[in-house]
């Protein structure tokens, strides 16, 4: 059994990442090789729904903050959704609510990145 | 009565899930909460990630031992390797919002351990033992359950 996993989803204009399982340092490297990939195709609408996943250390926090900064940069963003009240605590101890923006639903993230573009268009 | 459990693995990151499931286990038979065993077996991964990371610099055929020691309230985890010293207890903490704003990935891992942890002891003699010992108490209703 696969300790972590990595679902990839595309929508208008924004993309979806599901998390699932642990993100720690052994997994890490496979969500940065995700977010790593979305970059190179210009997909700086990016949504990672947290739904799933069990448990994060800060290896796996650290590959936001790697993301964060050239995505914000081509005028995307990283918002995070869908924490267990478990992961959210690991988000909070290292102060993340105040650089990341944090939804309980997946829908309002998108909902967010259109009302953005309708805006600027 | 004193109660010592022990484990040995190899420094590579896959191993961390077996020190996971080791220590929750531990924490939760010695009567803490799944929130408060939660937050210990996070400060161990913590812990055996600086290890791998900076001790053996990611050599993964290093052994790391990792002790826990249990005696009326007290809950101690003792991580044991002889690579590079590092001591987290000199490292300065980070000012975390200026830290998180320059988006730095190093140095959460100690701030973690430090927050989650009551008291976090290092002992070192370079290239020969570095002990890391993180240890949490349990509130005085639990441990007088325990007696």
């Amino acid at each position: 059994m696969s300790e972590f996993k990595i679902h990839h989803r595309s929508g208008e204009g924004v993309s979806v990442i599901d998390l699932k399982g642990y993100l720690d340092a052994h997994t890490a490297p496979e969500l940065e090789n995700a977010l790593q990939k979305l970059i190179e195709e210009k997909k700086f609408n990016i949504v990672v729904n947290c739904k799933d996943l069990s448990y994060i250390s800060s290896a796996g926090l650290g590959v936001f903050m790697a993301y964060i900064e050239d995505v914000r940069k081509n005028r995307g963003d990283i918002k995070l959704t869908n924490m267990s009240p478990k992961v959210y605590n690991v988000f909070d101890l290292l102060g993340f609510p105040i650089l990341y923006e944090i939804y309980k639903d997946e829908q309002d993230a998108i909902k967010k990145f259109q009302d953005a573009r309708s805006v600027q268009s | 009565m004193t109660k010592k459990l022990s484990k040995t693995i190899s420094s590579r990151t896959d191993n961390l899930l077996e020190v996971r499931e080791f220590v929750m286990r531990a924490a939760r038979d010695f009567g803490f909460s799944d929130e408060e065993s939660s937050k210990i077996v996070l400060a161990v991964d913590e812990a055996c990630t600086n290890v791998i990371k900076h001790a053996y610099q990611n050599a993964p055929d290093k052994k790391i031992q990792i002790d826990i020691t249990s005696e009326h309230d007290t809950f101690q985890v003792s991580i044991i390797d002889d690579g590079k010293s590092f001591n987290p207890n000199t490292t300065k903490l980070p000012d975390l919002k200026q830290h998180l704003t320059h988006f730095r990935r190093g140095g959460l891992g100690v701030y973690l351990m430090r927050t989650l942890m009551d008291k976090v002891e290092y002992s070192y003699s370079p290239g020969k033992r570095n002990v890391v010992r993180l240890i949490k108490y349990l509130t005085p209703d639990k441990a007088a359950a325990r007696s």
